[in-house]
């Protein structure tokens, strides 16, 4: 024996060593480089509210069932359950050590928009990074000085409750490589700017897709099928179709849409439920247009009819 | 007996039942009294927008409609029930809550009701303590289907 064999295991070690080093160089967590932070100035902290309103942090982030001021303490803590297992949302208040306080705005700016976290590692996408990763570096860095300002709390959320091979965080590589993407959902015509701000609000901060877009088996968009409503992610039930081709929404007007996302109410007066509720709640601190940007997108998105599952 | 009862008291309140409901289905009953108190934000929105001239009657009457059906409301969930609606299994699981829901609502209608409010902005006002009520019950105890 000799040679011949000890070729044949030197081929396959080395096959292994670089499969793996390309499968690892592939998925491996990728942040931006540090000059992409580099001179955004002092944040405007006014906007960077309105990023937060917009971007709902608070409806994971705040102790369930928060209201008034209580919104704005990012304690964690919520269980988000779903098929992968449950995720357990963290405290992002400015507390050094509970929190995010101790990060710097590029560590906070690569988890917003490319799901790495402190310690350079992939985050799960019950985090929705995958839409946040449209934000602009200017968005990012008014909301960073905005949660800044926020109360501190010393609360410390639970760590997520996964099944192998879940709880395998080089996976996620794997899955940003399949399903992430900062590009545009659908074409519409950004030559409108009202279309254009209303795709940032809804494919960005917004992040409506994660409910109304229905997934695969691996979690990713079934990307033909943007808007076109899914099943509930928390459990009962469906979250609509919101193109215009939705029985329910569809024949809804631009002021309609704008009015239900300022009010809660529908056309006729029904009322959102749901996690729509907190939503909408969120939606209508945002200035008018932007409800009406948001309207103005959502009728010119591509109409699906809904899924043969809806009723 | 009791369905008579409220729906003479729709009748009373100028309230018109158009849809017949039919009496052995509690499903059809309740969201037949829900679309009512839509209708009736509906009206008290009007004014509230400037849409309609204020008219003391028809925020009686809405008020009423409201008040009235939101009693009614939380006696249309026998068990079993659930299938083919939009009611939540929360509904069963947390009864007392979930009334607590109606009752709530029913007690801020009436409150408006003993000091109506007398123009555009008092029925604005209104509906915005009213209106909290819906989101706060639909989003524990409805479901999308």
């Amino acid at each position: 024996m000799g040679a011949r064999v000890r070729k044949l295991v030197s081929a396959v070690v080395l096959f292994g060593v670089v499969a793996g080093g390309t499968a690892w160089f592939l998925t491996k967590p990728e942040p931006w480089p540090a000059s992409h932070w580099d001179g955004l100035g002092e944040p405007d902290i006014a906007n960077g509210e309105q990023v937060f309103w917009a971007g709902g942090c608070t409806s994971c982030h705040a102790a369930p069932k928060s209201e008034g001021d209580a919104k704005l303490v990012l304690t964690g803590g919520l269980p988000l359950k779903s098929p992968f297992g449950t995720f357990h949302v963290p405290n992002i208040s400015p507390d050094d050590t509970a929190g995010i306080g101790g990060w710097t705005l590029a560590e906070f700016g690569d988890a917003m928009t490319r799901g790495v976290g402190k310690k350079g590692e992939h985050l799960y996408p019950s985090f929705p990074y995958g839409s946040y990763a449209r934000l602009t570096p200017k968005d990012i860095n008014d909301l960073w000085g905005f949660l800044k300002t926020l109360p501190k709390s010393a609360n410390v959320a639970a760590p997520h409750d996964l099944p192998f091979p879940f709880n395998i965080r080089l996976s996620l590589g794997g899955w940003k490589l399949l399903f992430f993407t900062d590009k545009p959902r659908v074409t519409v015509d950004t030559s409108n700017p009202k279309i254009a701000r209303g795709q940032y609000l809804v494919e960005g901060p917004g992040h409506c897709g994660e409910c109304h877009t229905p997934r695969n088996a691996l979690g990713g968009f079934e990307t033909a099928e943007w808007l076109a409503g899914a099943p509930n992610p928390e459990g009962e039930g469906r979250i609509p179709n919101i193109t215009p081709g939705s029985k329910s929404i569809g024949g809804w007007s631009e002021s309609d849409i704008a009015n239900y996302l300022e009010t809660g109410f529908t056309p006729d007066f029904d009322s959102a439920g749901g996690s729509m509720v907190e939503v909408q709640q969120n939606m209508a601190k945002l200035p008018a247009s932007d409800r009406e940007a948001i309207a103005a997108y959502l009728k010119a998105v591509p109409a699906k009819e809904s899924q043969a599952t809806e009723r | 007996m009791k369905l008579k009862m409220i729906l003479t008291a729709l009748v009373i309140a100028g309230c018109g039942v158009s849809a017949v409901i039919a009496a052995d289905d509690p499903v059809k009953i309740r969201e037949g009294l829900m679309k009512q108190i839509g209708g009736s934000m509906g009206a008290l929105a009007g004014i509230a927008k400037g849409e309609k001239p204020y008219d003391a009657e028809t925020v009686k009457t809405a008020l009423t409609t409201i008040s009235t059906n939101i009693k009614a409301f939380p006696d249309q969930f026998p068990a079993g029930s659930e299938a083919n609606s939009e009611a939540s299994p929360k509904i069963w699981e947390s009864t007392d809550d979930f009334k607590a829901h109606a009752a709530k609502l029913g007690a801020d209608a009436d409150t408006v009701l003993a000091q109506l409010p007398a123009d555009q902005a008092g029925v604005g006002a209104a509906l915005g303590v009213i209106g909290k009520n819906c989101g706060d019950c639909h989003q524990l105890y409805r479901v999308k289907k």
